[in-house]
């Protein structure tokens, strides 16, 4: 756990802004949607959109996932810390596409079908 | 009977154009003065040219064969009831080719015509999962085995019947230079012989009918597995010496049913149990199958995880595995093929472990298909199916009034569980819904409506697409989905799907596929076979441009290794050109739409291809879609 601690406060000193442009090439580049898809929110991965965490604990979550089995972790060395900084700027665009089911008439109609 | 074509064959050998059956010695009295071979004077190479070129090496014709072993073959096949025969052509096997077309009159078996013997076995996989029986694959020689022995293995694993039929030049004297002895092998069945359950070299026309029938036996009796019996050349080619061979009738073997004090052992752990729990693989061999694994279900009141094959019905309420904070205190594996990681998980929580399966009735050793040895507390090697009946009335048995209200009560949280469940999974749905690429789920969504009011089977499998039709569509009936590969190799999906596809035909069923990008790619000439048989099959491509599942194992290894994923994309993506399905498919003699991007296109692009398929005809939509 400090371990944890000690990584967000090292990644708070990041550049805060973040190039959502060359984010989302980083997105595809670094194969980010394999898990998380290109939408950020459908495959087997976690749902990154909307992104409800702060740059900091996002970096230090991919720096030391708690589930590395599921989730790779990926060091500074592979994906710096100004690049997962523009990946999270890009996150932060992507629109949250989840109405809720009984607003989309196709899954109404399976949800209220007996 | 098969009709006799004898007099036709006689009056064509007359022209111009002879068959191989016709060149070779037509009497055993006169194969020892055969001393020259049919291709003498040609070099290997000249020899693999003319085969590759369609000219024919030189023949010593000198009469006309009357009596072909290969027709004695046919009429032994006849007997076992076969509908369809699926095969690329080969010259190992010609003899029975032109049998099964002239003499046989190409009617039970008809001949299907294969781009690839891995889809002529792999059609015959998705045949039998639907049709409860065999069809007949034939291969061609060493190549064709070669070719196959994916598919054989595949099916092996997922316990399925299939009759293989491999020609051979067994007789090294008879057999001629070049072609015919690269395409031969001294023992041709030593090639797939870790992955089949039988085979047979029959070196007589009596020997092959035995083994013939005895094959079938074999293949459909628990655990069911593909069978090969070989047809050697100089069989098929010489004429049959015997009139009056006999065919053996079929006499099948019942399944084996489990030991009935360890039968009565598993009902009563079940009926003490206070949260059972039931997982089921491969246990409906037939729709009987589905009804027993309900009532075993309903009279124990125990949740039922199924995520192969179509053995419980997904939408009833004891369908999944009994919600958060349900932990099973006795789990009943039936026909799971690898029950080892679940028993270890039970043993961990001081749960016990019932397994029943006729798969410990059948072990090799070089294939690792068994897993680890399963440390279970009761093992029962039989048939599940065939098991369930006596179970049922066990645990009935053994249920007293008292009990029967503490089940039910459990029944009642069960089915609420369930609802829960699929209310999650309906809510999941919506993620993305408008995204571009397409979400797995809105694809399913949109195509639901659809196909529903249709009498639909599933012919592809769920593993890739997260499983959203199980949660989303309702499937009740046996043959509305046939499961996975079984040993996990690509290239089995199209081919399968075009199998069950031609199996649900004569039922007048809806066959649908929704199709990976990267198994379709091993062998697409099966889409051409979907179109020259007339099988009607709506494919809809999970098109996401990729091996998606490799990409994923790649980055995790960069991972390991503290180094980036960016050059995961490398070996494993099909993109850069990106494939236009569509036009793969309209090549083929298809009719096709796409590549779909936006997911409002979806729905009119289905309807027009339901339409097709409506017709008789296959159909293929391109949809460009996330990964998962």
């Amino acid at each position: 756990m400090l371990k944890f601690f000690l990584l967000v406060l090292l990644a708070a000193t990041v550049n805060a802004q973040g190039n959502a442009a060359h984010g989302k090439e980083l997105f595809v580049k670094y194969s980010c949607y394999a898990c998380h898809g290109f939408s950020g929110q459908n495959g087997p991965g976690a749902r990154l959109v909307p992104m409800k965490i702060a740059q900091a604990g996002f970096i230090a979550y991919v720096r030391n996932p708690p589930r590395p089995n599921q989730m790779p972790s990926y060091s500074a060395k592979a994906v710096p810390d100004v690049e997962m900084a523009d990946i999270y700027a890009y996150l932060k665009t992507l629109p949250d596409s989840a109405p809720s089911a009984k607003s989309i008439p196709l899954l109404n109609q399976i949800l209220t079908a007996p | 009977m098969a009709r006799s074509r004898r007099g036709f064959l006689k009056g064509a050998a007359a022209g111009a154009a002879v068959g191989a059956a016709a060149a070779v010695a037509p009497q055993p009295a006169a194969r020892a003065q055969e001393a020259v071979p049919r291709n003498a004077t040609a070099q290997p190479n000249t020899a693999t040219l003319a085969a590759d070129t369609g000219r024919r090496p030189a023949t010593v014709a000198s009469r006309i064969v009357e009596n072909p072993g290969s027709d004695f073959m046919v009429d032994v096949l006849k007997t076992l009831d076969f509908e369809y025969l699926a095969a690329n052509p080969g010259s190992t096997f010609e003899g029975l080719h032109e049998s099964l077309i002239n003499y046989g009159d190409n009617k039970m078996p008809e001949f299907l015509t294969c781009c690839h013997e891995e889809s002529a076995v792999a059609m015959a996989h998705g045949y039998a999962k639907i049709e409860g029986k065999p069809m007949i694959a034939m291969m061609h020689g060493t190549i064709g085995m070669q070719h196959a022995s994916m598919a054989i293995y595949n099916a092996y694993v997922d316990r399925v019947p299939i009759y293989m039929v491999a020609g051979n030049h067994a007789d090294g004297a008879e057999r001629s230079p070049g072609v015919a002895s690269l395409h031969s092998a001294q023992d041709i069945g030593a090639l797939v012989r870790d992955y089949v359950k039988w085979d047979d070299q029959p070196y007589s026309l009596g020997h092959f009918a035995e083994s013939a029938v005895r094959a079938y036996d074999i293949a459909m009796t628990p655990p069911r597995a593909p069978v090969l019996i070989v047809a050697n050349y100089e069989l098929q080619a010489h004429p049959n010496p015997q009139r009056d061979l006999r065919i053996p009738k079929l006499s099948r073997t019942t399944p084996p049913q489990g030991d009935s004090g360890a039968v009565a052992e598993a009902a009563r752990l079940l009926v003490s149990a206070a949260r059972p729990l039931i997982i089921t693989e491969r246990t409906a061999r037939t729709p009987n199958g589905t009804a027993l694994m309900i009532e075993l279900a309903e009279t124990l009141q125990a949740p039922v995880s199924n995520q192969e094959r179509m053995d419980f019905p997904n939408r009833h309420p004891l369908a999944g595995t009994g919600g958060t904070g349900y932990q099973a205190d006795v789990v009943l594996n039936l026909e799971v093929n690898d029950v080892s990681n679940s028993a270890r998980a039970a043993r961990a929580r001081g749960a016990k472990t019932i397994s029943i399966t006729s798969l410990n009735l059948s072990h090799k050793s070089n294939i690792q298909e068994f897993g680890h040895y399963p440390e279970v507390d009761l093992n029962i090697g039989a048939d599940a199916e065939a098991t369930l009946p006596a179970l049922i009335e066990a645990c009935k048995r053994l249920i007293t009034a008292d009990r029967r209200r503490a089940l039910d009560e459990r029944g009642a949280k069960l089915a609420e569980a369930h609802k829960q469940a699929r209310a999650r999974d309906i809510e999941l749905a919506a993620v993305g819904w408008d995204a571009s690429p397409v979400s797995l789920a809105r694809l399913c969504a949109e195509l639901w409506p659809l196909i529903k009011n249709e009498d639909w089977s599933l012919v592809s499998w769920q593993g890739f697409i997260s499983q959203w039709p199980r949660r989303l569509w309702t499937f009740d009936k046996h043959y509305q989905y046939i499961g996975g590969q079984g040993a996990g190799g690509m290239g089995y999906g199209a081919p399968a799907a075009v199998g069950a596809a031609l199996a649900n035909k004569k039922h007048g069923r809806f066959s649908v596929s929704i199709q990976t990008d990267g198994d379709l790619n091993y062998a697409p000439g099966v889409l051409w076979t979907a179109a020259h048989h007339q099988i009607p099959l709506l494919t809809i491509m999970h098109n996401n441009r990729g091996y998606h599942q490799e990409v994923m194992f790649i980055e995790q290894q960069a991972s390991i290794r503290n180094r980036g994923a960016d050059r995961a994309h490398i070996g494993t993506k099909l993109w850069n050109p990106n494939i236009d399905y569509a036009k793969m498919a309209q090549a083929y003699g298809q009719y096709a739409e796409g590549p779909i991007t936006d997911p409002k296109d979806l729905a009119p692009a289905f309807q027009r291809a339901i339409a097709q398929v409506k017709k008789g005809e296959p159909a293929l939509i391109d949809v460009v879609t996330q990964p998962r």
